[in-house]
Formats: C-alpha cells, sequence, structure tokens
C-alpha cells in the first residue's frame, strides 16, 4: 500500500523462506475477480511490501505471463519496490498545492536529516523516504504520511520531529 | 415501480427512523478527516460513548467539502438539534459526547453549524460561506449517509432513477433523456455524455462495458476520491443506468492503488448491491443483468487516458492504443467499452429521476448542470463544493473559498491539473463554463483549482508541474517521452536564472512539436501548462532566465522513478533476476541454422 491511514504501524519483509509461500498465497487470494499480471503484483506487494524475484515467478506462474511480460509491467508503475523497505515508511507529498505552499524546504529538509538527497532508504534499515506525486489531500497541505498514516499542514519542525520520533521506535525495536 | 423496489424503500425507511430513534454520530473519516487526525476522534467518540453507557450510534461517513473545518463530526440527538462540529479534537470529541449526547447541550466553542433546527448564535448550514452558492448534485450525499449502505442511500431517493428507468423507459428512452440533459463528460475532455454511450448503444455485442475511470492521477485535484469514500452508491446507480441505456453488460470502476478508504467503500457498496438484487441477474426483478467490479491500478498518470485505461485494466503497462479502433468498437478485453469520469456517471441517477429539463435549469446553456471544485493552496477554506456553472472564478475563490488566509493579494490559479494552464487574477471575473475557460487559455479540467497569492513564482510552479510530465510520460512516443524531459531541463536552468536568450522560442518548438507528434494528450497538452505560464506572465520568465526574477526561487528535489529508463526505487528489475534464471539460447540458434527462423 502505498499510503492508507489504517495498516499496522509497522511491517518487516519476513523471512526469506516463506517469501514464495506468502506470494503464492496472496496471489491465490487476491480480493480483484478479474485476475491480471498488474492486479497479482499489487496482491503480491501488499502482502510482502516489496516485489522479490519469487514474487515475479508466482505472478508468471498463477497468470501464464512470462516472467519477461510480469517484470515488463512491474517496472512501469513506481509503486512496486524491488528490496525490502526499511521498517518505517516516511512519505512526502511533491505535487503542486504542497509545493505551493512549501513542500519543497520540508523534503529537503527532512531528507538532510535522514542522511539523504531525495528519496532512497536509510543505510541503518530505519526509514524508507518516498517522494509522492500527490497524496491526494490537498486541503491539507504541505501533506506526509508516516508508516502509511496520512498527516497535514505540516512545518519543516512538525515533519523532523514525527521522523525523530520513528526513528527513535524502530532503535527500540531494533534494541529489543 | 417495481414491487422490488418498493419492498427496498419500504425497509429503507424503517431503518431510517430507526436510525433517527437514539443520538447519531457521524465522524467523516474518509482521507480528508484522516489527514486531520479524525481517526483519534473516530476513537475518543466510540470511547466515551461506551463509558457514558449511551446506546448511540457512531457511524463513519464520508466528506461534505468543508475540509478546511475537519475532522467534522455531525451530532443528532433525538429531540433536539442536529449541529455540525468542526476542528474537533479527541478532547472536543469528549466534550461532545458528555454535553451534547448526555447532557443535550449543544457545545456552543466546537459548533460549526446547525443542520436541523434552530440554534441561537448559530448559522443554518446553507448559511454558512462555503455552503451559500452550492447547487448539490453529485454531493448531494455527501456528509450525510454512512457509504455502502443501501438502506441510507435509498431513504433518501437513492434507486429511485434506477426504479423509473427499468418500469417506465425503454432503453433509448433513458439515452434520449441523457442526451437531451446535455450533459458532458467532467473528466475533462467536456465531450456530450449522451453522443458518447450512442457510440456504445449503436454496437450489437452481447458483451459490452461500462469503464468507470476514478484513476484521479491530477495533482491537486481530489474529487473523485472524496465521491467514492463518501457516496459510491451513486456511482454504482449510475454505471447501472448508463449499462441500461446502452445495452452494457459490465462495469468495472477503475481506481487508484494508494487510498484505502476509497477501494473499500466502493468494494462494499458492489457487494451490498448484489446482496440486494440491484446488481447481477435481473435487477430488482426486471429482464436487465448487470455486473460490476473494481479494477485496481499502479501509480499511471497516463492511465487515466482511455485506452491506457483499458490496458491496465487488462493488467498491461499502461500505454495509450491507436485509436482507431475507437473503444466503443475495440475496448477492453476487445469488447465495446464507454469510459466515463465517476462524476459524469454519477450525474445519471439524478438526471433519470427529475427529467432532462431539471438538469438544464442548472448551469449554463453550453455547460448544463453543475462544476464541482476542489479549491487548495493559498485559500481560506480549502475544500470541494458542487457549483452551478455559469458562476464566475471569483465567486468561486473569494465568496466560497475565503480568498488568501491571510488577506494577501491573488496572483494566479493553476487549473485544470498538471495539462492544463493559468489563469491570472485580472481574468477571475471569468464565468465558469467549459467553452469559455478553453478560450481564454485556461481549462477547467477534472475541476482543481490551485489558488496562488502573490508571494508565489509561477516559474517554480510550472517547474514542479513539468516534472510531473516529465515524469509521468510513459514513454511511448518519443516527442513526448523526449519532449517533457527537454522542457523541464530548459525550465530547470531559466529557474537557476542561467537560461539562455532562445530558451523561449525553443520552448516552444518543443512543445509545439509535442502536440503533432504524440498519440495521447499527455504529450498533446503537455505544453499547456508552459505556454499558459508564459502568455500571462512572459515578463517574470524573461526576468528569471537572466536571474532578475522578482521571487526567489528555492532548489527543486524531484522524484527518482521515472520512467525514461532512469533508476527505479530499489534496485533495477535486471538487478533483481536470480542468477539461476537462464535463457537457453542454444535451440533457438540451431533453429535459425536450419532456417526455420525464417518461417
Amino acid at each position: 500500500m502505498t499510503t492508507t491511514s489504517r495498516l499496522p504501524a509497522s511491517h518487516g519483509p519476513g523471512s526469506d523462506d516463506d517469501l514464495r509461500e506468502r506470494a503464492r498465497r496472496a496471489v491465490r487470494e487476491q480480493p480483484a475477480p478479474t485476475v491480471t499480471v498488474l492486479s497479482s503484483l499489487l496482491a503480491a506487494q501488499d502482502e510482502l511490501h516489496y516485489l522479490p524475484y519469487e514474487a515475479i515467478d508466482e505472478v508468471a506462474q498463477h497468470t501464464g505471463a512470462s516472467v519477461n511480460e510480469v517484470w515488463s509491467v512491474a517496472s512501469f508503475y513506481p509503486n512496486f519496490r524491488f528490496t525490502p523497505p526499511n521498517r518505517h515508511s516516511v512519505e512526502i507529498c511533491w505535487g503542486p498545492t504542497c509545493h505551493v505552499l512549501g513542500a519543497q524546504p520540508i523534503l529537503q529538509g527532512v531528507a538532510a536529516s535522514l542522511g539523504l538527497d531525495g528519496e532512497g532508504d536509510t543505510a541503518d534499515g530505519a526509514v524508507s523516504f518516498k517522494l509522492n506525486t500527490c497524496l491526494g489531500v490537498c486541503p491539507h497541505g504541505p501533506a506526509m504520511s508516516f508508516d502509511h498514516r496520512l498527516a497535514g499542514r505540516m512545518t519543516l519542525d512538525t515533519a523532523l520531529r514525527r521522523v525523530e520520533e520513528l526513528r527513535a521506535a524502530g532503535a527500540q525495536e531494533r534494541g529489543a | 415501480m417495481t414491487d422490488a423496489y418498493r419492498a427496498l424503500a419500504e425497509r429503507a425507511a424503517a431503518r431510517w427512523d430507526e436510525l433517527h430513534a437514539k443520538p447519531w454520530l457521524r465522524v467523516g473519516t474518509g482521507i480528508m478527516g484522516m489527514a486531520a487526525g479524525a481517526g483519534d476522534v473516530l476513537d475518543a467518540l466510540r470511547e466515551s460513548v461506551a463509558a457514558a453507557g449511551v446506546d448511540a450510534r457512531v457511524g463513519e461517513v464520508g466528506t461534505r467539502g468543508l475540509c478546511y473545518a475537519e475532522p467534522i463530526v455531525d451530532v443528532h440527538a433525538p429531540g433536539g438539534p442536529r449541529v455540525l462540529y468542526g476542528n474537533v479534537d479527541a478532547e472536543g470529541a469528549r466534550r461532545i459526547v458528555a454535553e451534547h449526547v448526555v447532557g443535550g447541550r449543544v457545545v456552543a466553542e466546537l459548533a460549526l453549524a446547525a443542520v436541523d433546527g434552530d440554534v441561537p448564535g448559530l448559522p443554518r448550514l446553507d448559511e454558512l460561506p462555503m455552503m451559500r452558492l452550492q447547487t448539490r448534485v453529485v454531493l448531494r450525499n455527501a456528509g450525510e449517509v454512512e457509504p455502502a449502505d443501501v438502506d441510507q442511500y435509498v431513504a433518501r431517493g437513492g434507486f429511485a432513477g434506477l426504479d423509473k428507468a427499468l418500469t417506465s423507459m425503454t432503453p433509448e428512452e433513458a439515452l434520449e433523456e441523457v442526451k437531451s440533459s446535455g450533459l458532458r463528460g467532467r473528466g475533462g475532455a467536456a465531450f456530450p455524455t449522451g453522443m458518447k454511450w450512442g457510440f456504445l448503444a449503436g454496437n450489437a455485442s452481447p458483451v459490452k462495458y461500462i469503464l468507470c475511470n476514478c484513476e484521479e492521477g491530477d495533482p491537486g485535484a481530489f474529487n473523485d476520491k472524496t465521491i467514492l469514500e463518501s457516496d459510491p452508491l451513486t456511482l454504482v446507480e449510475g454505471c447501472i443506468l448508463a449499462g441500461y441505456a446502452t445495452g452494457a453488460s459490465n462495469g468495472v470502476v477503475f481506481i487508484r492503488h494508494g487510498h484505502d478508504e476509497p477501494i473499500e467503500r466502493t468494494r462494499a457498496a458492489i457487494d451490498a448491491c448484489y446482496a440486494d438484487g440491484l446488481l447481477g441477474e435481473g435487477i430488482l426483478g426486471s429482464g436487465f443483468s448487470f455486473d460490476m467490479e473494481v479494477a485496481l491500478v499502479g501509480e499511471s498518470y497516463v492511465a487515466g487516458e482511455e485506452t491506457a485505461l483499458m490496458e491496465a485494466i487488462e493488467g498491461k503497462r499502461s500505454m495509450p492504443r491507436f485509436r482507431p479502433p475507437f473503444p466503443a468498437a475495440y475496448g477492453v478485453w476487445g469488447k465495446p467499452s464507454n469510459i466515463n469520469n465517476i462524476k459524469t456517471l454519477s450525474y445519471a441517477p439524478e438526471i433519470v429521476r427529475n427529467g432532462a429539463d431539471w438538469f438544464k435549469s442548472i448551469g449554463t446553456e453550453k455547460s448544463p448542470g453543475t462544476a464541482i471544485v476542489c479549491m487548495s493552496g493559498d485559500v481560506a477554506r480549502a475544500g470541494l463544493v458542487e457549483v452551478p456553472f455559469g458562476l464566475t472564478v471569483r465567486q468561486v475563490i473569494e465568496d466560497l473559498g475565503g480568498g488568501d488566509p491571510a488577506g494577501k493579494p491573488l496572483k494566479f490559479l493553476q487549473t485544470g491539473g498538471p495539462l492544463g494552464g493559468v489563469l491570472p487574477a485580472d481574468q477571475f471575473d471569468m464565468v465558469l463554463d467549459f467553452d469559455e475557460m478553453v478560450a481564454a487559455g485556461a481549462m477547467f479540467g477534472s475541476g482543481g483549482l490551485i489558488v496562488c497569492n502573490e508571494e508565489r513564482s509561477v516559474v517554480d510552479l510550472t517547474r514542479c508541474l513539468l516534472a510531473f510530465d516529465q515524469m509521468e510520460s510513459c514513454g511511448k512516443c518519443f516527442p513526448c517521452r523526449l519532449g517533457t524531459s527537454h522542457l523541464l531541463e530548459i525550465v530547470e536552468r531559466i529557474a537557476e536564472g542561467k537560461g539562455r536568450d532562445a530558451d523561449m522560442e525553443l520552448m516552444e518548438r518543443v512543445g509545439v512539436n509535442m502536440r503533432l507528434g504524440s498519440l495521447c494528450g499527455h504529450g498533446q497538452l503537455g505544453y499547456n501548462p508552459l505556454a499558459s505560464a508564459v502568455r500571462f506572465f512572459g515578463d517574470e520568465f524573461r526576468a528569471q532566465l537572466r536571474g532578475e526574477g522578482p521571487i526567489p526561487i528555492g532548489p527543486f528535489t524531484g522524484p527518482r522513478s521515472t520512467r525514461r529508463g532512469a533508476q527505479m526505487s530499489g534496485d533495477t528489475p535486471t538487478a533483481s533476476v536470480k542468477s539461476d534464471f537462464v535463457l537457453d539460447v542454444a535451440p533457438v540458434a540451431a533453429a535459425c541454422a536450419d532456417g526455420k527462423g525464417e518461417e
């Protein structure tokens, strides 16, 4: 899921052993009545939060498409990713309304605080930072999401505080 | 009236009375409410109601469009006024339960308006500045009903249009009603809907599709998502009516993967309709059958283009197809198809129910009906409004929207999304009308208005829009794929004050070639935001080009993931392919050596 308000607060990639099994189950039990390569990829990514080779292969087998055809679809849509995400997700909207209301200084400040120069994953495994073309809540811009929960009317200060809270929570989980 | 509908209406009326017999608290928990903190409010309301031991219903509804006042809680308590509370937090939610629900006293500090009944010192809902000029057709149920609840929808007149069509109109008559209403497509192109439906009706294929486009990739527009999460049943009824009028058998609602609420609520609405015999075999006991489902697509702006949308429904890359053949002849899965925007389809139930003349009495002669406008940016009352066409832009952004929050003078509006244009302040007296706005070089598009005050740089916003257009080019047509990159590059150097004198002319040459050489609107209109900005603010561009612009422009960080073959987020696909994946070339080579490869 790119953004929602109701996913569990953290998600992990799970053990490698059961990736194929989880991908298989997600693809076979997807809610879409009409099953396609795209619907299957979305179901697999919803389950695993990224698309490992096992998921691509399962989608190909389930839909009868070739592995190349599945890659062609997966590589087209930017909401798919091919490496496990970090423990926490931070998204920022760079759409025109948020842009007008000052998204860029927030975006650059958050990236710098994460040691990144734009979107990407922090080296410590804590945060995956993504730029979203529009989070859909323009009246509340500048908008961000933290672990898939939307937040509006952000300032650089509130954004940095929320990111710090997430990183602190991530450090605790790692220590536990 | 069909017997089935009579039974449904009786059940709905009884349920409606039952809902009003005890306190009913409605919280806007669409994405708009959630972004403002409605999740905490919902939890606090439920806890307080349980702790107080009152028998009250806490229901989740969509948004009324008064987004500036979210989170909103709408409280009905039997025997008292119904009150809308705004900017509620968890503490406010606890007070509302303790004072209004239990104590019977309106919480004056949090109250926004009285929906029913008189409260001294409190405006009525329709007296609020943001509500005063509205005519709500598509949004008539938004914030009023719990989405996907058939009883609540029927109690407010839902499915009366469908029942009327099935009992007293032939498909041809239903089509004629929509044709004579003058309804035009609300997705951006403003094509006459009745004529479009006629193309599909004329095809005799037994399997035909009504596709509903809720992809809404336009940054700055949020009306489709809001309608879906507030009142998906109006859309379902509209799809069924479109199916009846055109003889289609299947409906597909096409939503961008991402936000849970619009998807889940639409799926729930479709399931509820199947359970009540409103979808499937023999709808409402008639001889008409229609099936519906939700299809999801990944993030792709071009997927909103009708042929690209069909590719995405088939599970492929959302790249446009050549036309002809047109969708009415060869659409999704090779079957005749008709693509309509969600807003367009959502008018059909009320048009059939109230008649074409009623619809034509709203709006202007060439743009009948209402305009659903999303306001955001430098505006005090940001949100969603539904107003008759014919109002001026100024009325919308100043009377309803309240102008700049700090009272600063406004400079321009960005309209029509990333392929639209700008409208400078001296043109705000323009009338909302599809044709007049296009003639003025702006575009009504899907209804997004981004309001910008005098401190905003038009060059800076144009750079942002072009970064979007460049990233979202699907890559199929090279004039668009290269042209969007080239335009972005030029505007980036202008923004940095490193432009060249020839850049103004170069931009136009690139833009014209994109328009001539691209298959779909993305490339054809990709030069629009720049052309329009230069037309009205050419001097600002020429000054900025030399680093002498009136407004300082900061650096711009865009996304890494683009479709022109640059870095993907994470590893590139090929790098992830496991080493045990080996393409066996020997048989192919042998076949070629035999000459069999020629066959």
